[in-house]
């Protein structure tokens, strides 16, 4: 059971690499990257877990209670940001490849031009 | 396999720097929450690149989505002709109308209030960003423009990434090292908290919201453009 936390982050990353793998719809592949960037928050959350101690925010408890690890928080933080910017890219990446090929599907992109 | 092997039980991690941030953010830094203190004080220059990520992309976004020139116009061989795009139901409408003020307050108490409880730029940046998509539920594009101007929305971004960086040059300028504190740390568990904190965050929350703006703008316009076609 203690390791089921990082079970889950493994599983979320192998399910969302064979969602890009076997993607046939260029904007599922953008949302399977970014399953597979969840399961990093899935990781970093449960190495921060301790068993039994409360969020670190110090406005109800008294300071310098043992809270759980505030750093990993902060880099899962990073984390989103980076999901946000880098679905953003992909997805216009995505408008323009449609725009250009009037598809989706990466199989059928097989036209190249220069 | 051999790391999944050698990992510690979830719960039971040992992490020194984690446990000394918590006991020292109250009492050295007057921050009650310990995640926006590592993000904005202990690592405040990691936060600048992470914020100039999030600005590097909307331009990427902006400059990939700009109407080029040899652009092919009309059908696409995948879209259904003739497929008209229901119009909002009236509760829809009512329901994001009233939303939008609340969404607009909610988004500036996250923004300020990141030194005391959980929240800071980048969460109330993307609350406030959150407002102008319940307007273009609620209205038309058209209206949207008119309260949400480009200008405006360009202006929140620029001031938002310059602000980080004028903040840190001002630390120089006085005498400390790049984004010192050097305010008053002020009470801890109110706005004052922490010192310049509040006005790191205030800089993200616009560099956020202005981003995330822009980008949503963008996506809007090409959608009508295609629909007019």
């Amino acid at each position: 059971m203690n390791y089921l936390a990082y079970g889950v982050a493994a599983w979320l990353f192998l399910i969302g690499l064979y969602g890009v793998v076997s993607s046939s719809n260029l904007v599922h592949m953008v949302l399977c990257v970014g399953v597979i960037q969840s399961s990093s928050y899935v990781l970093l959350l449960s190495i921060g877990y301790r068993i039994g101690r409360p969020a670190p925010i110090f406005s109800d408890i008294s300071p310098g209670t043992p809270a759980v690890d505030p750093i990993v928080q902060a880099l899962m933080l990073t984390d989103i940001v980076v999901e946000v910017t880098v679905v953003a890219l992909l997805l216009s990446l995505a408008v323009q490849i449609h725009k250009r090929h009037g598809t989706l599907n990466p199989d059928r992109l097989t036209k190249v031009s220069g | 396999m051999l790391a999944y092997g050698a990992m510690p039980p979830v719960g039971f991690v040992q992490s020194k720097y984690g446990d000394m941030v918590n006991s020292l953010t109250v009492s050295e830094r007057h921050i009650t929450d310990a995640v926006t203190a590592v993000n904005f004080d202990v690592r405040g220059f990691d936060t600048l690149g992470e914020e100039f990520i999030l600005f590097t992309s909307v331009l990427g976004v902006v400059v990939l989505m700009r109407r080029q020139k040899d652009e092919p116009a009309g059908d696409h061989e995948d879209q259904l002709p003739g497929r008209t795009i229901p119009k909002p139901s009236d509760a829809a409408r009512v329901m994001s109308f009233a939303l939008v003020a609340p969404t607009v307050l909610f988004g500036l108490y996250i923004v300020t209030h990141g030194q005391v409880s959980p929240g800071g730029g980048f969460q109330g940046g993307v609350i406030l960003a959150s407002a102008p998509l319940l307007l273009y539920l609620c209205a038309r594009y058209s209206d949207l423009k008119r309260v949400l101007p480009d200008k405006l929305v360009d202006i929140s971004e620029a001031i938002g990434a310059a602000g980080y960086i004028v903040i840190g040059g001002a630390c120089v300028a006085l005498g400390g090292v790049f984004l010192q504190n050097l305010l008053p740390l002020g009470k801890s568990g109110t706005v004052t908290g922490g010192g310049m904190v509040a006005f790191i965050d205030l800089g993200v929350g616009l560099e956020v919201s202005g981003g995330l703006c822009t980008a949503l703008l963008i996506y809007l316009e090409e959608l009508l453009e295609d629909k007019e076609q």
